[in-house]
């Protein structure tokens, strides 16, 4: 090859490159763009049932920590617009492998305050660290009971006042993970192992699912009474899909 | 029609005059032989004792000595399982679940092959599982190998690394007096009670993990601690929880030479025994008192 061969040679070369550079970075400006999210709010309707007070008297450091507030059991958590707190949702079908393996690095909290779980309910993806700490001047115990079958494992560990944080993972989805703590029988919290992106309503039951790429998608909601209700939704890009969802009370 | 044929339907309507039973049979046994016929190769590693679920040994032994309690297909639903009530009678153990109390290992891992052949052999005190010494040394490594070919988990995960126990130091006041602060701090007192007979404030309460009610250990009831009665089957018992119950592992929150310090505590919670004779005259000399419950409790 003459001289002029090799400038042509290179000259494609270089443009190729420089085209298929410049088509990566474009594409991946894209995705991050396109991902919308799913949003929305779960309600009770019906009359809520009626949770019961809780009596801490076995521990009197509990009973204080509730002096002017007294205590009631979680189970059913609505808000005076009917909104129910502490339902799960996370995306049941459609989504990819390579996004069901996604495992965010965010380490959720669990925090034993006032002899109670804050949040009484955490979400968290499989493998996704989770960290389990104490507020408190009393001891507990931390006992998840997944079922050994599905590969989770039950543990059981005490966290003495200032006992450092205990950090652990799941192996394998489980709707849901009852937790509790054997010295206070009251305590009763759930580790809910889900696949893929996820949301928890809050104190109004409302609700956002971030990060979700464009598509079609079933959507399900969790609450640890009125168990599962699904949703099919279609997410645009960089758009917020809507899914409500009512559980009736009983 | 010629006479091939016939000669055909002669020889297989003979067949088919042995394999319907054959079929029969094969269909009522199916379930039962299932289990028996098609064990996979599990084995068992004890010192240089090789169990084998496979022996043939092992099936009858099982039959005769466990399947009463544990049941044919090892969840712990024997005929007699029925009659056990707890809280004073456990329940017989569910291997599918592979979660035991008894373990040199870590909570939320699955015990070594010796903790299980040394449980067969030593019994669970306050249970209805008898210390089984009719068994040779080959035989109980092949039960444990048949225990374990009963939940898929010893397939795919390995067994726990056994904690590390340093060596017991000397009996000395200092280390008895510290192991009473140990029980104060980690709050032992909460279902053990102050003086360790069981009654404190969450002990009638105590469930476990399949929800039945279940008893904290009565140190001065005379009977032995669970997983063995010697210094060190103590020191783990605290140091790697008991899985499937309320016993919590202390591992993080108590150092191993402190451990040493509660295990003597302990010994001065039961009544004289041939393990406890320093830890008593000790706790003689030190005049040690229960501690305040309701001082602990503000």
């Amino acid at each position: 090859m003459n001289a002029q061969h090799h400038r042509k040679l290179a000259a494609t070369m270089l443009s190729l490159l420089l085209i298929g550079t410049a088509t990566l970075l474009v594409r991946q400006k894209v995705s991050a763009a396109g991902e919308g999210s799913i949003t929305g709010s779960v309600k009770l309707s019906g009359t809520p049932p009626h949770m019961r007070g809780i009596d801490m008297s076995k521990d009197p450091y509990c009973v204080k920590q509730h002096e002017n507030s007294p205590v009631k059991l979680e189970n059913v958590v609505v808000s005076s617009g009917g909104g129910l707190e502490n339902v799960v949702l996370y995306i049941s079908e459609g989504l990819s492998s390579a996004e069901l393996s996604a495992v965010p690095s965010a380490e959720p909290v669990f925090d034993q305050k006032g002899c109670m779980y804050t949040p009484h309910v955490l979400a968290m993806d499989v493998s996704q660290k989770y960290k389990v700490i104490t507020s408190d001047q009393t001891t507990h115990n931390i006992h998840p009971l997944p079922n050994p079958l599905t590969g989770n494992i039950p543990w059981n560990e005490s966290q003495p006042p200032g006992a450092p944080p205990i950090v652990k993972s799941w192996k394998a989805e489980e709707v849901a993970i009852p937790v509790k703590c054997n010295i206070h029988p009251w305590m009763h919290g759930w580790f809910v192992v889900v696949k893929g992106p996820y949301a928890t309503t809050d104190d109004s039951g409302s609700y956002t699912i971030k990060g979700v790429p464009p598509g079609t998608y079933t959507v399900t909601a969790w609450q640890e009474e009125y168990g599962k209700q699904t949703a099919k939704v279609t997410v645009a890009a960089g758009q917020a899909a809507k899914a409500d969802f009512t559980f009736k009370a009983k | 029609m010629n006479a091939n044929l016939i000669r055909w339907l002669r020889v297989l309507s003979v067949l088919g005059f042995f394999a319907v039973p054959t079929l029969v049979w094969a269909q009522i046994t199916q379930y039962q032989q299932e289990e028996w016929l098609h064990t996979p190769a599990v084995t068992s590693h004890i010192g240089n004792i090789t169990g084998n679920a496979n022996s043939e040994r092992v099936k009858y032994d099982y039959r005769r000595y466990c399947v009463g309690c544990h049941g044919d297909l090892g969840d712990g639903n024997g005929e007699n399982a029925i009659w056990f009530q707890p809280p004073e009678f456990p329940k017989p153990r569910d291997f599918e679940l592979a979660v035991f109390k008894c373990r040199s290992t870590p909570t939320g891992t699955l015990p070594t092959d010796e903790d299980l052949f040394d449980t067969i052999a030593r019994g669970l005190d306050r249970s209805n599982m008898p210390p089984w010494n009719t068994f040779t040394k080959q035989q109980r490594a092949d039960l444990v190998a048949w225990i374990k070919h009963y939940s898929p988990r010893w397939q795919t995960e390995k067994a726990g690394t056994p904690i590390q126990i340093p060596t017991e130091p000397e009996i000395t006041p200092e280390r008895v007096k510290a192991g009473q602060d140990v029980y104060a701090r980690v709050q032992c007192w909460k279902c053990h009670g102050v003086t360790g007979e069981a009654n404190g404030p969450s002990a009638s309460t105590l469930t476990n993990d399949l929800n039945q009610p279940i008893l904290p250990y009565n140190f001065g009831s005379g009977s032995r601690p669970i997983c063995g009665s010697t210094d060190r089957d103590i020191y783990r018992i605290f140091m790697t929880g008991l899985d499937g119950t309320p016993m919590p592992s202390f591992a993080d929150n108590i150092k191993p030479d402190e451990a040493w310090d509660l295990v003597f505590f302990l010994r001065t919670l039961q009544p004289h025994n041939e393990f406890n004779k320093r830890e008593k005259e000790i706790a003689k000399q030190l005049n040690l008192k229960p501690l305040n419950a309701m001082k602990l409790s503000q």
